[in-house]
């Protein structure tokens, strides 16, 4: 009963996180310049794969996957942030210009 | 105490990442976990941490929600068949009231992932934090939210 629940649950969350994860995709393709479609990839991208570790920490009925799963998790939420602030920062750095709708540019 | 604390903790986050919880196991990874400490010693000592480590949880959780909430709001946004007309992106100069190293870096990512903002720059005299943000009409009350809701939160978790 408890496993037939865990499955579903984790299918459900397997389907979730690939939903996010598209819409992430979908944000890079469609967001007007880099600043902007690295909101989409951050955080949108961020969920759909927790939600997919997150799945296999709920299906796997193993202490030592789930935990192994959680930190991974753990370490995805620390490490996209930086990620995103280190490519928004180089990318300013060599120049590329915030597109043309931006309304304030403090950074100039 | 807080040595204690940190070791145990540490030993379990080394018996979780090894995938085994056999006595040695954790044994080894007391060990291994005094070893990193004794390294670390001088940037550990610090008293009252247990009260330090509720307000961190809180500030843990205050981020997951805040981060479910953004990337609701980014899918509902990149979904939109107008989506130009639904963005107004600007750089911000954001000024910061916290100091140390620890905490800009602790903001900057709690700003990255919570809705519409972004970490861009920090000035280099860690005056100003340049924000992202995918949409901004009020530059007053977007400076001011942020200083009262996640900054107010990281001055309390890490004094």
């Amino acid at each position: 009963m408890i496993a037939e629940l865990a499955r579903y649950l984790g299918a459900l969350l397997v389907l979730a996180g690939a939903l996010f994860s598209l819409i992430a995709a979908i944000g890079v393709l469609r967001l007007p310049d880099l600043y902007t479609r690295l909101h989409a990839a951050s955080k949108a991208g961020a969920i759909g794969a927790g939600l997919i570790l997150l799945a296999v920490a709920v299906v796997s009925f193993d202490g030592a996957v789930v935990l192994r799963a959680l930190l991974g998790i753990v370490f995805l939420l620390l490490s996209t942030p930086v990620a995103a602030h280190l490519l928004a920062r180089a990318a300013y750095r060599c120049g590329e210009a915030p597109t043309a709708t931006t309304t304030v540019d403090d950074l100039k | 105490m807080s040595l204690v604390l940190l070791t145990i903790v540490l030993a379990l986050g080394w018996a979780a990442v090894t995938g085994s919880f056999t006595l040695p196991n954790l044994l080894l990874g007391a060990l291994v976990s005094v070893a990193c400490l004794f390294v670390v010693r001088q940037y550990v000592s610090r008293p009252h941490v247990l009260p330090r480590a509720l307000r961190i949880a809180a500030l843990a959780w205050l981020f997951i929600i805040e981060l479910v909430v953004s990337a609701l709001r980014v899918a509902r946004l990149v979904l939109r068949p107008d989506l130009n007309a639904h963005i107004r992106p600007a750089i911000i100069a954001f000024p910061l009231s916290v100091t140390r190293d620890a905490e800009i870096t602790l903001l900057a990512n709690l700003i990255t992932l919570t809705p519409g903002t972004l970490s861009v720059d920090v000035s280099e005299d860690r005056r100003f934090l340049y924000i992202h943000a995918i949409h901004v009409t009020d530059r007053e009350a977007f400076i001011a939210e942020i200083a009262q809701g996640f900054e107010a939160k990281v001055r309390g978790a890490c004094n």
